[in-house]
């Protein structure tokens, strides 16, 4: 609560700016698992949003109760709780979907983006914008999986939540409900969010060395650092 | 005489101090010169329809490097020929049946997702022209393989004969007992035919002795060195013959068939993704051949030539890191260490 921002904002930053999957790059594991239909990535966008708000504010209440040394332990506890509660809802009243998310519905337990946002944000702020954090993180989370579900399942097979909608003359293209086709548009789409959230006026995101995998084979890395690469020669 | 008086007398400049005429786009021309007897082969065996597919599908690619290059805001570089080389490449591997919307989403893939996205020219990963197949071939598996007869176009027919790629009937043959009987079996064109390309196939992997012309042309040209081709096909050759327990008949059908010398003439050779040193051409090479040779034998698929030049194109910064050549002079990391210790 030491920020002093606008409750709105925590909300609105999950949306683009701070979008867990195309400007955090999380939670990729499920965003290219569940996405082969626009109607999986709907059910899991909306089970990992339920979760992800109401653990945000289980946690966020918790947080002075909570040892810093086992805290961990304690949010995924607490996070498998609520999953075990969605997974038996979909379960009893949706079992078509259930089948469709597959293992992806229980693995939302260690689904990053939401132990992230409680390692982030709910162990350190309020209820109310834990809560806030939580529904904006969840509706971003949503978006992006519905857009990428949106565009694999109109290119890959022709169709819109089962629906036809290109022409059956026009064959669709297989490699969209695939893996690769599932990696290219999730790069387009964190492009465009890149661009979108970069037009605001915000900094690039930068990794930096310790972030790079390549960082140890990497020469420019030995020889200077990373942020000079290219602008110094090295003799 | 002082050092001053010296330099005076001689003309000081920075190096280099000679070049060639060589350009990017006279090696292109060379290509395109080079793959021109594989293109009048195929139109003669596949009909005009295979100079469509080839048109349109050079004509997409232009269009999308030029629209791709304008909204990135950066030079234009349709005049080195690349694209026209990539737009040919992927043409030659396709039927001649391919719809050509699909064409042009192939070119789209290629030069926009591969080529540009990575930067143009000299900065793609892999072959531009082999992915744009692999989508293609991964999307629209049925029309990719819908292999037109050889002279069907001149029958007036109106339904195309299709007939497969002489490398669909191999699976009964791999590990037969009798390789001879096992081939007499398969009912596959003669070894003439398979040179000639008068069998179904991709436009322009068919005709050997059109591609080995273009190989020639090349060669003398120095456009390519001869390393690569020949180690890719060599290796194929070796692990043939040790499949097919050194029945020379079966190496040949292997040889002459699927897109092995179109993809060792001319995709396998791409300066950008092939090694640069004589050593690291002959691994990358041998990796190449000894993939496709997996994959023809051992996969779900019949052909595994682009898979295999793709995969080895992504290995090509690391084998080039193996392979660095020693500068005169210097001593190796090894030794330095050894030394220093000492």
């Amino acid at each position: 609560m030491a920020d002093k921002k606008p409750l709105y904002k925590e909300f609105t930053k999950g949306l683009i700016k701070e979008n867990p999957v195309l400007r955090l790059v999380l939670g990729t594991c499920p965003t290219l698992a569940t996405t082969t239909s626009l109607e999986s990535a709907i059910g899991m966008g909306l089970s990992a949003a339920l979760v992800l708000v109401c653990s945000n504010i289980v946690i966020s209440m918790l947080r002075k109760v909570i040892p810093q040394k086992v805290r961990i332990p304690c949010y995924i506890v607490v996070i498998a709780g609520f999953v075990t509660i969605v997974q038996m809802l979909v379960k009893a009243f949706l079992p078509a979907l259930d089948e469709q998310l597959g293992v992806y519905l229980p693995l939302i337990v260690v689904n990053c983006i939401i132990l992230g946002r409680a390692e982030a944000f709910a162990g350190k702020n309020g209820v109310v914008a834990s809560a806030l954090d939580g529904l904006g993180m969840g509706v971003g989370f949503t978006a992006a999986l519905i857009l990428m579900g949106g565009v694999r399942e109109l290119l890959g097979s022709g169709t819109l939540l089962g629906f036809q909608i290109l022409p059956e003359s026009i064959s669709p293209m297989t490699i969209f409900i695939l893996a690769p086709g599932g990696f290219f548009v999730f790069g387009i789409l964190m492009a465009c969010a890149n661009r979108l959230a970069e037009r605001k006026g915000k900094p690039k995101a930068t990794l930096g060395c310790a972030g790079c995998p390549l960082a140890e084979t990497c020469t420019q890395a030995q020889k200077v650092s990373c942020e000079s690469k290219g602008k110094e020669e090295t003799k | 005489m002082s050092d001053t008086t010296i330099l005076k007398k001689l003309t000081v400049s920075a190096s280099p101090h000679k070049k060639t005429k060589d350009s990017t786009r006279g090696i292109m021309l060379d290509v395109i010169i080079a793959m021109l007897p594989a293109l009048i082969l195929s139109v003669v065996l596949f009909g005009p329809r295979a100079l469509v597919v080839t048109l349109v599908s050079v004509a997409a690619c232009v269009v999308f490097e030029f629209l791709a290059r304008k909204a990135m805001k950066r030079s234009n570089t349709i005049g080195d020929l690349s694209a026209v080389v990539t737009g040919m490449l992927l043409a030659f591997n396709l039927p001649s049946t391919m719809p050509l919307w699909m064409v042009v989403i192939g070119d789209a893939v290629a030069i926009i997702v591969v080529k540009q996205f990575f930067g143009g020219i000299g900065q793609n990963f892999v072959n531009p022209a082999l992915v744009g197949r692999i989508v293609l071939m991964a999307s629209f598996s049925v029309q990719i393989s819908d292999y037109q007869e050889p002279f069907a176009w001149r029958e007036t027919a109106v339904d195309a004969v299709t007939s497969a790629t002489p490398l669909a009937e191999f699976p009964s043959v791999y590990g037969a007992e009798n390789i001879q009987a096992a081939m007499d079996a398969a009912g596959l064109p003669s070894l003439t035919d398979m040179f000639f390309g008068v069998r179904g196939g991709c436009l322009g992997e068919t005709c050997a002795a059109a591609l080995l012309v273009g190989l020639l042309y090349l060669l003398v040209r120095r456009v390519i060195s001869p390393t690569i081709p020949l180690t890719f096909v060599l290796t194929v050759g070796v692990i043939m013959l040790i499949e097919g327990q050194g029945n020379l008949n079966f190496v040949a059908y292997q040889l002459l068939s699927g897109g092995l010398l179109l993809g060792a003439i001319f995709m396998a050779t791409d300066y950008t993704t092939s090694p640069i040193s004589f050593k690291g051409k002959i691994i990358y090479a041998i990796g190449c051949g000894v993939i496709t040779a997996l994959i023809r034998i051992f996969g779900s698929l019949p052909e595994g030539v682009s898979f295999s030049i793709i995969l080895m194109n992504i290995l090509v910064p690391h084998i080039e890191h193996m392979t660095t050549p020693k500068p005169f002079g210097t001593l190796k990391k090894k030794k330095q260490k050894k030394e220093a210790a000492e």
